[in-house]
């Protein structure tokens, strides 16, 4: 199986427990942590990638439910930060979909949301920073 | 006979407010409607501008003494180091400088987040950096640490100094090898997968005035948002080369050497810059106004990004080695337009100068200009131009002296 990003959702009374690791000792899951904000008696969330078997990818997902995670698909999204853009059009060319493209003859740096697959490429390319990456709705 | 222009009468023109300024990109369409000749007798000023990443730049401080003094040996400002070769309490931070906990490129392709060039954004955006200084300790500056936040409104002088921007024209990226490449020309795809120029082009200062007859040491000019000035040529300065028949050179050429109050300045218009597996730079503004003092300057600043050639160098063989290849000439108005034609292969262009930025510069120039806020100032001496002999020389590896 290819590797999904999901978001998970921790509630206080269980951030303390030993999750993620019974996902790969039990369900021979492997898991890369994007994003993780876990706090002590704190709701907590993280953005993971999870590869392995379909079978075993389901049934862990049903475990975390079971101790009362809440798995969420993720939706990320490209933002630009406007008054950090200097619409130098560097991004353009190493947007695989052509999301980013130059406005001619403005020479303006235009994303376009429909055509953005969120691949991150833009957020290292971008050379002064301008461009983040938005986990379900959330910065 | 013809239109002749002195810098006095322009000035009195500004004064009283009856200076015509247009910029690089207007004169153009003014040109082919009325003419030189019309135009040289209308027009006072042609604004130009450029909005690029400058990697020779940097910044003189002088933070003041402490008590007790300290002769400062060693100084970072946020975690980054500043040259302290020079007297007790002056540094210089440029803005290729990294932090020491950086990792570089041991992580390839290092992303270079925070260095010299974001320092000096920090600072004229207003913000408090921390500075720490260690000092070896002597009779008359007896400290040898400390450790502060300031801002620039704390110091006391803060000069923007810059050995070499505005480059005159330069290489077109691309990369021939098989992988992709990082470098100072941004990612470059394998088998010439993009290209990636630098340029304002019609509108960058040293292609409106190919032979530097007006743009020399004295010159007032829009520095980072603020005024500076031209203060010498820039480093690797190199008039000699080919040139078109219009004058405009065929790569790479002249360069400027800029100074300027950098509390004038702002953060818009000196923006810390990353280059993915490179380093950190600053990308820095810059519009000069060029005085229409007589029928050749109209000629001059009507230039074309038609007219306006680049070679086109591959950076993964070439250019590490050297070798002064390239691999054909293209135009602006081709780079702008999205595709060159190299060998045969059709290649998407990218800039990495902005010419909407580039743009905005020559337009707030001759606003400044119009209103009566800005002067021009008359070069107290010229630049080496193409008859000066100057060559550039590469360094030879000897084995004694």
């Amino acid at each position: 199986m290819s590797p999904k990003k999901i978001v998970l959702r921790f509630p206080p009374q269980i951030v303390d427990r030993p999750l993620i690791s019974t996902l790969v000792k039990d369900y021979d899951l492997m898991i890369s942590i994007v994003k993780a904000n876990i706090n002590p008696y704190k709701e907590g969330s993280m953005v993971v990638e999870l590869t392995g078997d379909p079978d075993n990818y389901n049934q862990g997902l049903d475990f975390l439910r079971d101790q009362g995670v809440r798995v969420e698909d993720l939706s990320e999204d490209i933002v630009r930060i406007m008054d950090r853009c200097t619409h130098c059009g560097a991004c353009t060319s190493s947007c695989p979909t052509g999301a980013l493209f130059i406005s001619r003859p403005s020479m303006e740096v235009i994303l376009d949301d429909e055509k953005c697959v969120v691949c991150g490429v833009c957020l290292k390319t971008c050379p002064v920073k301008a461009i983040e990456v938005n986990f379900n709705g959330k910065n | 006979m013809g239109v002749h222009r002195t810098y006095a009468e322009i000035n009195d023109k500004i004064k009283s407010g009856k200076v015509v300024v247009v910029t690089a990109e207007e004169i153009i369409e003014m040109v082919e409607q009325k003419g030189v000749e019309q135009v040289a007798s209308e027009v006072d000023i042609v604004t130009t501008g450029t909005f690029g990443p400058m990697c020779s730049s940097g910044a003189f401080f002088n933070f003041g003494h402490p008590s007790p003094r300290i002769k400062m040996h060693k100084v970072w400002m946020n975690g980054v180091p500043a040259y302290t070769g020079i007297a007790a309490v002056d540094a210089y931070l440029g803005v290729n400088e990294l932090p020491e906990y950086d990792p570089l490129n041991s992580n390839y392709p290092g992303e270079f987040r925070y260095g010299g060039g974001h320092v000096i954004e920090d600072l004229v955006a207003g913000k408090s950096i921390k500075f720490e200084a260690t000092g070896y300790g002597t009779d008359c500056y007896p400290r040898k640490k400390i450790e502060t936040y300031i801002n620039l409104d704390d110091i006391n002088e803060a000069t923007l100094f810059n050995p070499r921007n505005a480059y005159q024209n330069y290489n077109v990226a691309v990369n021939v090898s098989d992988k992709k490449i990082y470098t100072y020309m941004g990612t470059l795809k394998p088998k010439m997968g993009n290209a990636h120029y630098c340029s304002a082009g019609q509108l960058s200062p040293l292609l409106n005035d190919p032979y530097y007859r007006t743009i020399g040491i004295g010159t007032r000019i829009f520095l980072g948002g603020g005024v500076g000035y031209v203060a010498w040529h820039g480093t690797q300065h190199s008039p000699c080369g080919p040139r078109g028949e219009n004058g405009v050179p065929l790569g790479g050429a002249g360069t400027l050497s800029v100074i300027g109050d950098l509390k004038q300045m702002k953060h818009q218009w000196l923006r810390g810059t990353s280059f993915l597996g490179y380093g950190s730079t600053l990308t820095v503004g810059i519009g000069i106004p060029i005085p229409i003092l007589n029928e050749e300057m109209v000629r001059f600043t009507a230039v074309k990004d038609e007219d306006i050639f680049a070679p086109v160098v591959d950076y993964s063989y070439d250019y590490p080695n050297a070798n002064g290849k390239s691999l054909g000439m293209v135009s602006y108005a081709q780079l702008k337009a999205g595709v060159i034609e190299v060998g045969g292969k059709e290649i998407p262009t990218a800039p990495l100068s902005s010419y909407v930025k580039a743009r905005e510069i020559a337009g707030t120039l001759k606003q400044w200009i119009q209103k009566g806020q800005f002067l021009l100032g008359e070069p107290v001496q010229t630049l080496p131009s193409s008859d000066s002999e100057i060559k550039i020389k590469g360094l030879q590896e000897k084995q004694n002296f």
